[in-house]
């Protein structure tokens, strides 16, 4: 297969994917926003007016980058571990592994798909978000390139979840006892300069608060976190996730027999 | 001439111990229509999983149109259109998506496979179908798109693993029917099937693969030369009480308007009626009891379990 083959296989995919979660938008895109809505009433308006100020914004507008980038992260997980698993499920993984078309090619078709379903969750939540305060951005180069980076990230995760997933249950583990966790310890709705040290430290360990004071930069040019280390750690955990992914394929981890 | 499928000495055995292969030679000539038989758990299906590679073999090769699996998978796999077993497309996706993905998936633009998903579709009777989900198909729908599906890239060997099964007889014919042309238009056709009328009348070379190995490899014809005797079922006019004795063959009375008889192939039918007309035995209709290939392959297996 040659580059401009394999660059037809590859939009064939993301198009597929794309089609695949605009189809049954009622599932994909508006609950992330009705269930961001909430959280901007309730911690935002409602609680957030009690609380005050954090790091010297107003606290709907310290959360609003946290709570877009939760929804990103959730969506583009979503997208690839779903569609992934039912692909396995259905056994319709076989249209494309029959095919010529290399496994990256696979790997990064599914991670677009992710990565489009992310962002339109992102720009739909952020919408949202506009109803009830309205927003800064300090520095769109940051915040574009951060919101991508995190959807890559998640999204290639969803697919090794789906890779090794069995059953329905496997694919809804990961999210709920591990993502979801470290999501809302990630920073959302807090600086971890309210820690006490010991914990400020452990919350280090987290990856999601890099990526969420990151972005948080790119909104309000607040951080935690130095944005180059913030950089540096989602990088590296993409090409760790896309390399881990890759041989799982090439091996037919959970595909062939 | 490069063959189309060159397998030789294929292995494979599955985690759980299951030796499913047994080192199968197999060759299929370019332009062949070739039907791989075998009882269920024969291995066919894990001989097709390997060659489209959905199964990891565990030794041996296989060359498509001169591509070894081993070295240029890729390239040979440009070469192979498959309908596998079991259905295996997203039954919520609509049937011409599906067609042009696939073809999207052999680098085809798009603008040419949604020329050629209209082809096929109405080539299959699927054309006014193209916007419905897969799902609303009747289980014959389904089989015919996924034929369109592995046509999309029009490979020169097509693989149908059990196409016609849970198709009905009108359907299961004008699939024949279709299969015929695209053979003589040149797509070398491999075909398993449990319907051995249709291996023989489709098929002009056959292997049969039992419990991991080849039994048997050779041309449909000579195949069925080797069938010694026919058994045919008579019909008979009057009603008789016992089975009539003959010189030539062995008779059995079924019912009293049934008879079934041996006839050996040297003795031939003409003298049967000869044996039968002066006992004043009418035969109103004759059929064969059994298929002729599904005679043998019976026979075949039948010993190939008792060794």
């Amino acid at each position: 297969m040659n580059a401009s083959q394999q660059w037809i296989a590859l939009r064939t995919i993301i198009i597929k994917e794309f089609l695949r979660f605009i189809r049954i938008w009622k599932q994909t895109v508006l609950p992330p926003m009705i269930t961001t809505g909430l959280y901007f009433i309730i911690f935002g308006n409602l609680i957030g007016e009690r609380i005050g100020e954090m790091e010297g914004y107003r606290y709907i507008d310290f959360i609003v980058p946290g709570l877009i980038l939760m929804a990103v992260i959730t969506q583009s997980y979503a997208n690839t571990v779903s569609s992934f698993y039912m692909a396995k499920f259905q056994r319709n993984i076989e249209e494309m592994m029959v095919s010529p078309t290399p496994n990256y090619i696979i790997v990064l078709g599914y991670t677009g798909g992710g990565i489009a379903r992310g962002l339109i969750v992102g720009v739909a939540v952020t919408t949202v978000s506009m109803i009830f305060t309205q927003l800064n951005i300090h520095n769109i180069a940051v915040l574009l390139s951060i919101v991508t980076l995190t959807a890559t990230l998640f999204s290639l995760a969803g697919i090794i979840n789906a890779i090794y997933a069995k059953t329905f249950d496997d694919i809804s583990i990961i999210p709920t006892f591990i993502l979801t966790p470290l999501t809302y310890l990630g920073g959302i709705f807090y600086s971890i300069t309210l820690l006490p040290n010991f914990w400020q430290n452990v919350s280090l360990a987290n990856p999601i608060l890099y990526m969420i004071n990151a972005f948080r930069y790119g909104f309000i040019g607040v951080s935690d976190i130095n944005l180059s280390i913030s950089y540096s750690i989602i990088i590296a955990f993409i090409i760790a996730l896309y390399l881990f992914c890759l041989r799982l394929l090439n091996k037919g981890v959970g595909i062939r027999s | 001439m490069t063959c189309a499928l060159e397998i030789n000495d294929l292995h494979k055995t599955y985690r759980n111990g299951l030796v499913a292969l047994d080192g199968i030679n197999l060759y299929v000539e370019q332009g062949d229509f070739f039907a791989l038989l075998g009882p269920n758990g024969a291995g066919k299906s894990t001989v097709i999983g390997i060659i489209t590679s959905l199964i990891n073999k565990t030794s041996g090769k296989a060359i498509i149109y001169g591509n070894d699996i081993d070295t240029s998978f890729a390239k040979a796999k440009a070469f192979i259109g498959v309908l596998p077993q079991e259905y295996n497309f997203n039954v919520w996706e609509p049937i011409e998506e599906i067609l042009v993905n696939q073809a999207g998936y052999y680098g085809i633009e798009r603008h040419e496979a949604f020329n050629r998903a209209e082809h096929w579709l109405k080539k299959l009777g699927l054309w006014e179908k193209r916007r419905d989900i897969a799902r609303n198909l009747s289980g014959g729908m389904k089989r015919r798109m996924m034929i369109a599906r592995a046509l999309m890239h029009n490979p020169k060997l097509l693989i149908l693993d059990e196409p016609t099964a849970g198709v009905d007889i009108e359907n299961r014919r004008t699939m024949w029917k279709f299969l015929v042309e695209l053979n003589r238009q040149g797509t070398t056709i491999i075909l398993t099937t449990h319907y051995l009328e249709e291996a023989e009348n489709l098929c002009r070379n056959i292997a049969i693969i039992d419990k991991g190995k080849v039994i048997e490899h050779t041309s449909t014809r000579e195949l069925i030369n080797r069938l010694g005797s026919e058994t045919f079922v008579l019909d008979i006019k009057q009603p008789l009480s016992k089975a009539p004795i003959l010189n030539c063959h062995a008779v059995r009375l079924i019912d009293e308007h049934t008879l079934e008889v041996d006839v050996d192939k040297h003795t031939g039918i003409s003298n049967l009626f000869n044996e039968l007309t002066p006992l004043g035995i009418d035969v109103q209709s004759m059929r064969n009891k059994t298929n002729r290939l599904e005679q043998l392959f019976l026979k075949m297996v039948d010993e190939g379990h008792a060794a």
